[in-house]
Order: C-alpha cells, then sequence, then structure tokens
C-alpha cells in the first residue's frame, strides 16, 4: 500500500514512526523482501560528508552610524575577499575565496592555509571576525571606510546558500603521467600511483533516490549540523546520463542548490578545508531522509555498493579520459586494478562521518522534532531537455 | 634485545664524522636509517632504529648527547589529530609502510606510531590538518 508524506509526518508526530539508514535498509530488505520492507519502514536516511566547492553563505551585517554601502566597494572578513555588491549591508562569503596576499601556487604546490571555506567554518563556531570595508560614500551613505570585528551573534541574518552540492557520484582520479600532480581530486602520484574518489556510495543521497522521485524542492534537510532545505536543482545537474539497470548514474549527475540558516550550524560539520596545490574549500555535512512511499522507492535505496559504478578518469591532462569503470566495493576494499596494475584507493568524502550523520537524522525523526517536507517541485530528471554544455570560447 | 626510534639533530662539525660507525663497533648496537637529511654548512638530521641490549642503548645515546647531537624521540615527531580528523582515508594510499590502517569496515583509520617513519607523504594529503610533523 502506498503511503504519503503527510501519514508519514502524523507517524512521526505519534512516535510511530520506523526509520532506518540507507545502510541498515539493505540488510532488512534482504532479510524482509521489498514489499515487506516497503510497508513497515517509513524514511530510509541517506549522508554525505565531503568537499563541497559550490558553497557560500549570505550575511546582513546591519547598519552603522553613520552608515556604509557595501555594494560597489570593497569588503574583506578575516582578509578573505567577499562579495558586496548588493545593497548596503549584505555580503556573500564564496567557499573558495582566497585573501589577496595568499602566496597561492607560487611555490607550488600551495598549501591554502586560510580562504571561504575556513571563514564560514569560523562564523559557525561563533568566533569575532575581522570586517573591513571601504565604499565610495554618497549622501545617504556618507562613510567610507569601516573597519570592526562582527560575531555571527550579533548580525541580522546569516545563511549557508550552497549553488551545487552532493553531486550523484563522481570520478575515480588517476594519473598516468610521469609527474605528481596536485587536483581537487587530491594528490595523485604519477604511473597510477594511487586512486581517489569522493563519494559516500550507498548512503550517498541522490544514489538512493536515482530518478529524483522524492528529493525536489521542499525537502527539508540535516546541513552542516542544522537544518535546511533542498531550494533547485544544482548547477550543472544533469540527469541524461548512462545508468545502471538499478537507475544509478555512471557518471557525475544530479546535484542540489541547499539552503539553511547558518546560525543554527556546527563548525562540526562545515569544515574548512586546505587542498594543497589546488585551493580552500568548504567540507559539508549533509543528511537527506527518502520518505519510502511504495516498494519502487525502498527498492532504489536497497542500493549496495557493488552497484555503484563510477568512471576511472586521468587527471594528468586536460583531456579526462576514461581507463574504465569500477564499483564501490572495490573501491572501497582499498585496492583497485587499472590496466593490470594494483592501484591503492583513498576517499576523499568521509564515508564514517556521513553514517553519523544518517544516524543523527534518524534520531531527529524518531524523536519527532523532525518533520518531512513535501517537495513542491520535483527535480528534472531522464527525458527532461538538459544536456550539460561546456563553454564555447568566442573571439572577443 | 630492544628497540628504539630517534631523531638526531647533529652540529655542522659533526657530519663528516663517522658516528654511526662508532655507535655499531662501540656500544654492539644494530642502526638502521630511516631518513636522512643532510645539508651541508648547516645541521644534520638523521632518523634511526637502533636495537640492542638495553644499557648498550642507553651508553650509546649517552655517547651521542656527550658529542653535543640532540636525541629526540621518533614518536613526538608525527602527531595525528584526532579532533580534526575527518575519516576520509584520503592520508591512508600515500603513506609507504601502512602506518596509516584503515578498518575497511567502519572506514576509520588509525594511526600506528610503531610503523611510521615520519617521512611526511601524508601531510599535504590531509586538507583538515589533522597531521604534523615535527622534523
Ligand atoms: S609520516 Fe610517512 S610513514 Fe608516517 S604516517 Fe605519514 S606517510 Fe606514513
Ligand atoms: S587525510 Fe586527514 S582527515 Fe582524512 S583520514 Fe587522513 S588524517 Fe583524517
Amino acid at each position: 500500500m502506498a503511503k504519503t508524506i503527510a501519514e508519514i509526518n502524523e507517524k512521526i508526530k505519534k512516535g510511530k514512526v520506523v526509520v532506518v539508514t540507507a545502510e541498515e535498509v539493505i540488510d532488512i530488505a534482504e532479510k524482509k523482501g521489498i514489499k515487506k520492507a516497503s510497508q513497515d519502514i517509513d524514511v530510509v536516511t541517506t549522508a554525505t560528508f565531503g568537499p563541497m566547492c559550490s558553497s557560500g553563505a549570505y550575511i546582513n551585517i546591519g547598519h552603522s552610524k553613520p552608515a556604509i554601502k557595501l555594494g560597489g566597494g570593497k569588503t574583506y572578513l578575516n582578509d578573505v575577499p567577499v562579495y558586496g555588491g548588493f545593497a548596503a549591508a549584505d555580503i556573500f562569503i564564496g567557499a573558495t575565496a582566497l585573501p589577496d596576499d595568499d602566496p597561492r601556487n607560487k611555490i607550488h604546490p600551495g598549501e591554502f592555509k586560510y580562504g571561504g571555506g575556513h571563514l564560514i567554518e569560523d562564523l559557525a563556531a561563533g568566533k569575532d571576525i575581522k570586517l573591513v570595508a571601504t565604499a565610495y560614500g554618497t549622501d545617504c551613505y556618507p562613510r567610507k571606510k569601516l573597519e570592526t570585528w562582527i560575531n555571527i551573534k550579533d548580525i541580522n541574518e546569516a545563511v549557508l546558500f550552497n549553488p551545487r552540492n552532493a553531486c550523484q557520484n563522481y570520478n575515480v582520479a588517476v594519473n598516468v603521467s610521469d609527474k605528481i600532480i596536485y587536483t581537487y581530486m587530491g594528490i595523485l602520484k604519477p604511473k597510477l600511483g594511487n586512486a581517489n574518489y569522493c563519494t559516500t556510495s550507498q548512503l550517498s543521497p541522490l544514489i538512493n533516490d536515482p530518478y529524483y522521485k522524492t528529493i525536489g524542492i521542499g525537502t527539508r534537510i540535516f546541513l552542516g549540523g542544522g537544518v535546511g532545505y533542498v531550494v533547485w536543482n544544482g548547477t550543472q545537474h544533469n540527469p541524461n546520463v548512462p545508468r545502471t539497470e538499478g537507475g544509478v548514474p555512471k557518471t557525475p549527475a544530479g546535484t542540489i542548490a541547499v539552503v539553511g540558516d547558518l546560525k543554527k550550524m556546527s563548525p562540526e560539520w562545515l569544515r574548512g578545508t586546505s587542498i594543497t596545490g589546488y585551493g580552500v574549500n568548504l567540507t559539508v555535512g549533509m543528511g537527506i531522509p527518502i520518505p519510502i512511499l511504495n516498494e519502487e522507492i525502498l527498492r532504489y535505496t536497497t542500493v549496495k555498493d557493488e552497484e555503484i559504478y563510477a568512471p576511472i578518469v586521468d587527471y594528468s591532462n586536460s583531456e579526462s579520459n576514461i581507463l574504465g569503470e569500477i564499483n564501490y566495493a572495490q573501491l572501497k576494499s582499498g585496492k583497485i586494478e587499472v590496466r593490470g596494475k594494483n592501484v591503492s584507493t583513498a576517499s576523499l568524502s568521509s564515508y564514517a562521518k556521513a553514517k553519523e550523520i544518517a544516524g543523527i537524522l534518524k534520531e531527529w525523526i524518531n524523536s519527532g522534532n523532525f518533520l518531512l517536507g513535501e517537495s513542491v517541485q520535483l527535480l528534472p530528471s531522464v527525458g527532461s531537455n538538459i544536456s550539460l554544455k561546456p563553454l564555447k570560447k568566442r573571439p572577443v | 634485545m630492544q628497540k628504539r626510534r630517534v631523531v638526531l639533530t647533529f652540529p655542522y662539525k659533526l657530519i663528516d664524522q663517522p658516528i654511526t660507525s662508532y655507535l655499531v663497533k662501540n656500544y654492539d648496537v644494530i642502526v638502521n636509517i630511516l631518513r636522512a637529511r643532510i645539508n651541508p654548512k648547516e645541521e644534520g638530521r638523521l632518523m634511526i632504529e637502533v636495537s640492542g641490549k638495553e644499557e648498550n642503548l642507553d651508553k650509546g645515546i649517552e655517547y651521542l648527547k656527550e658529542l653535543g647531537v640532540k636525541i629526540q624521540s621518533l614518536a613526538q615527531d608525527i602527531r595525528w589529530i584526532e579532533d580534526r580528523c575527518i575519516q576520509c582515508t584520503a592520508c591512508s594510499s600515500l603513506c609507504p609502510t601502512g602506518a596509516i590502517e584503515v578498518d575497511r569496515e567502519k572506514m576509520t583509520i588509525a594511526f600506528n606510531k610503531e610503523k611510521c617513519i615520519a617521512c611526511g607523504l601524508c601531510i599535504p594529503a590531509c586538507s583538515y590538518k589533522a597531521i604534523e610533523i615535527l622534523f
């Protein structure tokens, strides 16, 4: 019998809901069968914890006396340049922004000790942040320079807003060249010296709802230790890719844009990230509940590591040659074979921490504090008129 | 038989002297050099594992100290800061000795100091400053 989200929410309020994690559901469904499991289970929690470049936060710092208009001027928080091209007091912090005097890759590989991601972590941690702003001054906003400390508890709003997160599957990165390379997929040793991957596979949100049948605009989620929402598909969302029989994309595919109150988040689940030779980033903790509305949706959540495939991609040249594909059970074993060579694997996202998040979200739902959000519009799925467009360069 | 891993820092004036040979000959210990960094005209650093009878090890180390060699036990040199670690495992595949062990069931790492030769290869692999070296 099919269930509705409203019915599941009633069960949550009455304390009668049955919630399991995307890892636990695998065994349960094996024992009970899909049909029985889909009747018994109401919610499956999924999660991920990994670097997500396209992240940021906007804040409103309030008006000083005399007032300054940040828009059109220049603003720095802890020396990190932030975007003030809005009105007078709104600022957007990008996760990959770097202080002007960061040495970057001048001595290669650069260390990238502090940037936007660390700034967001420090804000969430309640640390004082140094603000330095200059503006051109107007009759209504006469102040031209402002230097002060700000703290998340004193400012009007602080909102995490990530345009692209939780990518549905990702590449396994290797390096066939004969020199070491430093990439956003970590350090890759020459001649297939190692292989790095970056999803939480059978726990990962969009892998458990491969056709976006429940996750959409309005889905309530665990975001950075607080509550957030899916607000749109993420940038570069591309459902039209090769998929396994079970529907799981075999390459990067869907993504989501998410938002949530940064004031209620925790530095434990929002971590500034320094990627050697590449730059800074924000590692985001995210958990998404999947309402088990019917057998089909339950079946998707039973997907396991050996059924999820990722392409092995050579990152040593811009062609991104695909050398093969491999499943996550093999990746998680620590060794894979590429071109006849034994290659050690490592992950950039944390399966262990994702499991913790799936458990926390399960607790929140069980305790009646977290109701499921009904999505008002689902994400574009297979067959929608979407393709990933490269940038065509035109003469200026 | 006892084993000790130590980092020796010796001043410029001692660099060209066969200190390790004396150590082997006069104190009956086995010296295994794990890592060496010697900059001419500066100071030298040597990471060694010495094994032998406890009293001989003590005497050997005393001899080095008298010569003006600074001695640090190796365990202090690499620090894994568990609080900062997100358990991603990114560092594990760069470790040449298997000192970073992955529990494949839980997908967590454990740092085994015994196996660590303080080569420092894992440090740039960690994006969360969870491994520190003092070498
Ligand atoms: S310092 Fe070297 S040996 Fe020690 S844990 Fe790191 S990579 Fe392994
Ligand atoms: S790379 Fe850093 S965060 Fe990841 S497992 Fe190793 S020590 Fe922990």
